[in-house]
């Protein structure tokens, strides 16, 4: 177990390292930031001085030890537009976003599992087709688009919920957090119906699929056989079934969510950090941009290695292999 | 077996094509019909848009501002009926969307086009040679395949900027990796195949066992994936650009349209941006239901 851990901790630190060679030769390698740093009509030697104070005259494999190094401390420089350590930035606006995209995620589980249950219990009614029909229009439509006639519908036409913005907010455990009061929460509906949707799409069609699998199982057949009901056979025996790959798959999708939080933020101007990169890319705010693409490099490697830890606590079968191949 | 069979019925049998045979059993989804059927009208508005529009959205001396924001139906100071309203400059929505249309088709095609060959030549590459060159490939579509394609390609253009050749790079690099994994699958398969050995045997180059022996062979899951990809480059193109880092505001695609009219949904305005929201929904839905159709048709396990 521990020597599984430890190649996997490996791998991990190699995707990150990968990410950021990937990203230094992005941001530095094609093109020179200073182009975008400094004013146009500056004179040649102005421009030097700036990439003599930047250490951009020095050899790339040197600049990149600099950056590296930088990186390893979690400086990722100045933002050019709030003046402030990039990082910290971002950091502000984490809340908002995951705040956001758990209520998704609960969401999703939530509405998802009954559903893909029902369309998989009864695969061939009108129920579970309208179910499925359902879950592939979640799939294929953009989701701006789904956020847009969302807005149209209950903030334009019906006036039931706000079109944008976050709302009131409330203090908790240090953060400013929405779920606490009632003018809150209604602006976090609808964006996160939105979020979830995708995700929703997903759960149905996994819970389906696990409870089509899982009804055809002789345990099954023996549970009934034994006198259990119907209701319970489903409520135990094939929900903690199926609960594996749907807990394995959203987690991995803890990581996607937060990133289609950028689209969603974008429509309903929720000031999350999705939002704040599309800012930043309309404003060159290079600095910003790095530090968000390493923090959600970072936490897409961190969920993949809790989820397959999960995996092997949830899932006996992972762990005994493991055990045996020691 | 205890009677020859007549050869004769047989040979009618094989008279049908083995491409004709796949198209009767196409034709008979009719969902997938209209599907096939929607593609094509919207396929040959978009490429004949200038001829048929009933004026260029982007000439301003058409446009008349007196127009502006006329709700769907009304008529134009001309004479001429704005079936689906016209935006704040006056400009006619339908003749806007066609030209939508058209760029948003042209930027997907493009990209799912060059996205294909370099999947396929990279998924080949790999299952031929194995070892190392499979390992190194694999790897890189692993790492790729597991960041989602919005994020790689907001990332990307980031780094390069707007335009709508850099919209299809960015489509191109998300989409490689796909086909890539699609036709190393299959051609892992075929590569164990008796003709393969032939045809190297025969003294046959390398190259020419690649792409004149195994790729024809690895194509049909690939045509399948390529047509749901092609939704998929629709849906992510017009994402970005309604995200404001996709195609640039002078040659607007159906994402920017609906961008553009989003900030006139709340006052009401909401033909400016729901008609192009449709035109995409129906584009989107319409080549999935061809996709849907020919991955049963085309895929062997499925065959009666």
């Amino acid at each position: 177990m521990v020597a599984y851990l430890l190649r996997r901790l490996g791998q991990s630190l190699l995707a990150v390292i990968a990410m950021a060679v990937l990203v230094f030769i992005g941001v530095y390698a094609i093109g020179n930031p200073v182009d975008i740093l400094i004013n146009p009509e500056a004179t040649e030697r102005q421009r030097l001085e700036v990439m003599e104070r930047m250490g951009l005259d020095r050899p790339l494999w040197e600049q990149f030890w600099v950056y590296f190094g930088n990186l390893l401390q979690g400086d990722f420089g100045r933002s050019f537009v709030y003046g402030e350590s990039a990082m910290s930035v971002i950091l502000q606006r984490l809340p908002a976003t995951m705040e956001l995209a758990l209520f998704a995620l609960v969401l999703a589980i939530v509405f998802g599992v009954p559903l893909g249950v029902i369309a998989g219990l009864k695969p061939d009614t009108f129920t579970g087709r309208g179910i499925m029909a359902g879950s592939i229009l979640g799939f294929s439509l953009p989701n701006f688009w789904q956020g847009l006639m969302m807005i149209l519908i209950f903030a334009v036409f019906l006036g039931w919920l706000p079109a944008g913005g976050r709302g009131q907010t409330t203090e908790f455990l240090g953060m400013r957090v929405s779920f606490l009061n009632w003018d809150g929460l209604k602006h976090m509906i609808l964006p996160a119906i939105n979020l979830a949707l995708f995700k929703m799409a997903l759960v149905i069609r996994l819970a389906r699929a696990g409870t089509r699998e899982v009804m055809m199982q002789d345990y099954i057949k023996f549970a009934r056989a034994k006198g259990l009901s119907y209701r319970r056979v489903v409520l135990v025996h094939v929900l903690k079934n199926i609960m594996i790959p749907v807990v394995t798959i959203l987690g991995l999708e803890l990581g996607s969510m937060i990133a289609f939080a950028v689209v969603t933020e974008t429509v309903f101007a929720w000031p999350g950090m999705g939002k704040l990169l599309i800012d930043s890319i309309n404003r060159l705010d290079r600095p910003v941009i790095v530090a968000y693409l390493m923090l959600i490099v970072f936490l897409f490697v961190l969920i993949n290695f809790l989820v397959d830890l999960l995996y092997s606590v949830l899932d006996p079968r992972v762990r005994l292999a493991q055990r045996g191949a020691q | 077996m205890t009677d020859i069979p007549n050869p004769t019925p047989a040979k009618k049998a094989k008279a049908i094509s083995p491409l004709r045979a796949a198209m009767l059993d196409f034709a008979a989804s009719p969902l997938a019909m209209i599907g096939l059927f929607v593609m094509v009208v919207m396929a040959l508005s978009a490429i004949f848009a200038p001829w048929i529009t009933p004026q260029n959205p982007y000439d301003l001396s058409q446009l008349s501002i007196m127009d502006n924001n006329m709700p769907p139906g009304s008529e134009s100071f001309g004479g001429m009926t704005y079936w689906l309203g016209t935006d704040p400059q006056g400009r006619d929505m339908l003749s806007a969307i066609i030209y939508g249309l058209r760029m948003s088709l042209m930027v997907a095609v493009t990209a799912t086009l060059c996205a294909l060959a370099i999947g396929m030549a990279m998924g080949i590459t790999a299952a031929y040679f194995g070892g190392r060159v499979d390992t190194l490939i694999m790897r890189v579509v692993d790492l790729q395949l597991s960041f989602p394609a919005i994020l790689v390609a907001l990332i990307l253009l980031a780094i390069l900027g707007k335009g709508v050749d850099k919209v299809i790079i960015a489509l191109v690099i998300v989409q490689w990796a796909y086909y890539a994994r699609t036709v190393r699958g299959s051609a892992l398969v075929e590569r164990q195949r008796d003709y393969i050995a032939a045809a190297r045997g025969l003294g046959l180059g390398h190259a020419r066992v690649m792409f004149r022996h195994l790729l024809p062979n690895t194509l049909p899951p690939l045509i399948v994936v390529a047509t749901v990809q092609i939704a998929q480059a629709i849906a992510l193109e017009a994402t970005l650009s309604f995200l404001g880092v996709g195609v640039p505001v002078t040659e607007p695609s159906l994402g920017l349209l609906i961008a553009n009219g989003y900030s006139y949904l709340l006052s009401g305005a909401y033909w400016i941006s729901v008609y192009p929201g449709i035109a995409l929904l129906v584009a989107i839905i319409a080549i999935n239901l061809v996709g849907d159709q020919l991955r049963d048709v085309l895929n062997p396990r499925l065959r009666r």
